[in-house]
């Protein structure tokens, strides 16, 4: 492995822009800071985070690393040795052991935690004794320096045979002198950190000569991972199985022997490169907080205070700048309308903008949500919640490290269902993975607040506590609810013993990068604006078309009976106009359409109209309140008014508010438990490599959204 | 108010659990009587002998809990079940029942 890499990195070296170009691997832990090392190499905007397994899968970037040379640039998940424990670990392996050449890392810049440089060195010698060719980028030298860490550089230069680079890759320190380094010719280190013991020789010498290999340590992980390795054939594993057979290998030993040698010797390695300080009686910061945060009892009460907090500022504060934006956008509608006529005015006016309109307004309220978990992340107490919560998870089969899915999928379900790859345990995965749509996603919210707004009174409890912001709360509990007890549901269905644990590094407390937060909001609302513009866009144009043409001769007839029938009863111009587009709206092609699936939703409580936003939705929730918008839009060319304000004129046959507690609530349960994300169904297909799983939640939680919506509706009416 | 009831119940049943496990716990004392992690109070320390679950062994060991460190009791979630241990100056957290293959001298 060792020489098929020198032989190639010269060529990659010399590379400029235009020809492929060297490929850097960042590996380290987990939360050593490989993605903000890879941030400030790429320029890229990575999501970085206080607790490990922030990253779960391979990113690439390229670097500029001096004027004239440029290089990718490989973040990875972070792990603790060679060995992987679950999904994201294999990642590292799977690049390691590609058998593409061209796919496999130059070079290695191994990341270490200065202030625990202990355990992380672990990693790094096995990678030594692999012959491949590293730096060890030593990191958060601040954090070290504060605990009175001193690591005497040279010395352990010398003893690991690599350069050692120390930084501060949250602040950029270091970066520079890094980039020069990597962009030198660098060769693997000679030093070796574990013999492979006698016992094992013949093994590994068959091993070497079978896959003509010439590195004793990689023969070794051939014996551990076969059955992983992607690229040996059927007959290699047999041939392999024997072996080991016959030479009595037992891995589970082997490893830990090799543990307990590689800590031995890094054990001497740093007894002449580090030296702490301060006297260590001082108790840690970080342990003292958490006395109060994981507190048996202030725990959770300061758990609760916070996601309360947080339903409050989604609804009472994100109100004001979502009043501007709505009437901001009616009055650009107005003034177009007043300015321009035809039928594009129209379809701009009450097709794009009104669909739009529909999503812009919701940006102070994902904003809000998106800071949250940001910083929930970001000071390490997203990892006292998953300890918290722990026992209690467990009972429902899932664990404390479904927490993190969980939680994120309060912002969107796709990266959140990626993010159960760290969860060891095959069961607790697929359970996490199945429950998480239920969890209440940031494309809810348009549909929760406007319904709300229609039949929740703004009330306000002890002059703090919003009506409407517990009624949120409420629903968001249930999503919550509905997720655990789900969980519970498959424990007793899925059979699969194999144990789960819950080893896991407890980070320090650290401060919010503020300036991190703010590009985590702004990207992400942007990424929900564009991405749900562009659907609904498409959703609105289509669905003027739909709305506004019929087949046939079917509008002319449907205008001939409205004039009749306002001749009957004597309206005004105005109101036989209305008449007109009313009728005409129920015989266009999108109205036929509605009306086809009503029998099925009016047990629910919705018309047809309804009956159309449900069916667009089905390809991505938020476009809900933009379907709704563009359909009450149209035919009210004279009063161009706010979302809220056309859903509150709604009325039905009898000329009462469409709008019932009733029917909203009925409405309300059905998006919070209805399976209506593309993009959600997809991820879940490819993170667990089956279609079973998908269908199985489009049916599970369709269903339940039908059933529930059902029993609201007809208890409430 | 409800809340309240809920914490409750909540309690109730995470107590009952525990007794469970307590008896469960008992047994496994019984067969064997070398010291735990899990016997630490909070604040007390400990030195590592062996780890007597191979499989978990792996992951406790690339983790730094190997035979000789020291180790100390550091907090207990609210419900007793998980834990957290600090190992070469860092903080693990762990469960009950993986706190217990980890045996002291
Ligand atoms: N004080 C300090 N904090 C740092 C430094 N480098 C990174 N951090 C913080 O450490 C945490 C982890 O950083 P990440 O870059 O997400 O770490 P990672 O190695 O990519 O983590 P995983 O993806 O989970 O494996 C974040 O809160 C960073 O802000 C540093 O040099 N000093
Ligand atoms: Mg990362």
């Amino acid at each position: 492995m060792a020489v098929t890499i020198e032989a190639e990195a010269p060529e990659a070296k010399k590379a400029t822009a235009h020809h492929p170009v060297a490929r850097i691997a960042l590996i380290g832990n987990p939360n050593s800071g490989k993605t903000s090392l890879f941030n400030q190499l790429t320029g890229l905007n990575q999501k970085v985070g206080n607790f490990p397994g922030v990253t779960v899968d391979k990113k690439t970037g390229v670097s500029q690393l001096t004027p004239q040379l440029k290089a990718q640039i490989i973040d990875l998940p972070g792990s603790y040795s060679l060995y992987p424990k679950s999904l994201d670990e294999r990642v590292i392996i799977d690049l390691l052991y590609d058998p593409a050449l061209n796919n496999r890392p130059d070079l290695v810049i191994v990341t270490a935690d200065a202030s625990n440089l202990k355990r992380n060195l672990l990693l790094f010698t096995q990678l030594a004794d692999l012959r491949i060719p590293a730096v060890l980028a030593l990191n958060m030298m601040d954090v070290a320096e504060a605990e009175g860490v001193k690591i005497d550089i040279e010395v352990l230069q010398r003893d690991l045979g690599v350069p050692v680079i120390p930084m501060n890759a949250r602040k950029g320190i270091g970066i520079a002198a890094l980039k020069i380094l990597i962009s030198q010719q660098l060769a693997a280190t000679e030093v070796s950190f574990f013999e492979v013991p006698a016992r094992l020789r013949p093994m590994v010498d068959g091993i070497k000569e079978r896959f003509s290999l010439n590195n004793d340590y990689l023969a070794l992980h051939y014996a551990h991972q076969y059955k992983h390795l992607r690229f040996l054939s059927e007959d290699d594993k047999v041939w392999m199985a024997q072996l080991l057979e016959t030479q009595g290998f037992k891995s589970t030993t082997e490893q830990a022997n090799e543990t307990i040698a590689r800590y031995v010797r890094i054990n001497e390695v740093l007894l002449d490169v580090v030296r702490v300080d301060k006297a260590k009686e001082e108790e840690k910061f970080s342990n003292k907080l958490d006395q109060i945060l994981t507190h048996r009892v202030y725990g959770y009460l300061i758990f609760m205070g916070l996601l309360f907090l947080v339903f409050q500022a989604v609804f009472a504060w994100a109100s004001y700048p979502m009043d501007l934006i709505d009437e901001g956008i009616a009055a650009l509608n107005t003034l177009i309308q007043e300015n321009f006529n035809g039928p594009l005015i129209n379809l701009l006016t009450e097709g794009v903008i009104a669909g739009l309109g529909g999503v812009l307004i919701f940006i102070p309220q994902i904003a809000i949500l998106f800071a949250f978990i940001a910083i929930l992340e970001e000071t390490g107490y997203m990892a006292r919640v998953t300890f918290m919560m722990d026992k209690i998870m467990r009972k429902f089969g899932l664990n404390g490290k479904s927490v993190v899915p969980l939680i994120s999928g309060v912002a969107c379900a796709v990266p959140a269902v990626m993010s159960a790859r760290t969860i060891e345990n095959w069961k607790d995965r697929m359970i996490t993975i199945f429950v998480t749509p239920l969890m209440s996603c940031s494309a809810r919210i348009p549909v929760y607040t406007v319904l709300i707004a229609l039949v929740v009174p703004e009330v306000y409890y002890l002059g703090f506590m919003n009506l409407q912001g517990i009624v949120l709360m409420g629903l968001y509990l249930l999503g919550f609810l509905s997720a655990i007890l789900s969980a519970l549901l498959l424990k007793v269905l899925l059979k699969a013993r194999e144990r789960s644990y819950f080893i896991m590094e407890f980070p320090v407390y650290r401060m919010p990068r503020w300036k991190n937060v703010g590009l985590t909001i702004f990207e992400k609302s942007r990424t929900f604006v564009l991405e749900a513009g562009k659907i609904i866009v498409a959703v609105s144009i289509i669905l003027w078309v739909l709305a506004s043409y019929g087949p046939g001769d079917s509008f002319e007839r449907a205008e001939e009976r409205a004039v009749a029938e306002a001749e009957v009863k004597g309206l005004s111009d105005v109101q036989t106009d209305n008449l007109i587009s009313s009728y005409q709206l129920e015989s266009s092609y999108a109205g036929r359409f509605g009306h086809a699936i009503e029998p099925a939703i009016r047990p629910l409580g919705y018309d047809w109209k309804i009956g159309i936003a449900l069916l667009t939705s089905f390809a991505a929730r938020e476009v809900f309140v933009g379907t709704i918008s563009t359909i009450y839009s149209i035919g009210e060319e004279e009063n161009v008014t706010t979302i809220k304000d056309k859903l509150m004129s709604e009325k039905d046959a009898d000329g009462n508010p469409f709008f019932t507690p009733a029917r909203a609530f009925s409405l309300l349960i059905f998006y919070a438990f209805a399976m209506q994300c593309i993009s959600t169904l997809a991820i879940v297909r490819r993170e667990t490599k089956s279609w079973m799983w998908p269908l199985a939640q489009l049916v599970y939680m369709t269903g339940l959204a039908y059933v529930s919506a059902f029993a609201v509706f007809q208890l409430m009416s | 108010m409800q809340y309240r009831g809920t914490a409750c119940i909540l309690q109730l049943f995470i107590n009952s659990l525990n007794k469970r496990r307590e008896i469960v716990h008992n047994r496994v004392q019984e067969s064997q009587q070398q010291k735990s992690v899990r016997d630490l109070k909070i604040g007390e320390s400990g030195e590592i002998s062996s780890l007597n679950d191979p499989e978990m062994a792996l992951k406790l060991l690339e983790m730094g809990c190997i035979p000789g460190a020291e180790v100390k009791l550091n907090s207990k979630a609210p419900f007793g079940d998980p834990v957290t241990i600090i190992v070469n100056d860092y903080t693990l957290s762990l469960r009950l029942d993986e706190a217990e293959t980890i045996l002291l001298k």
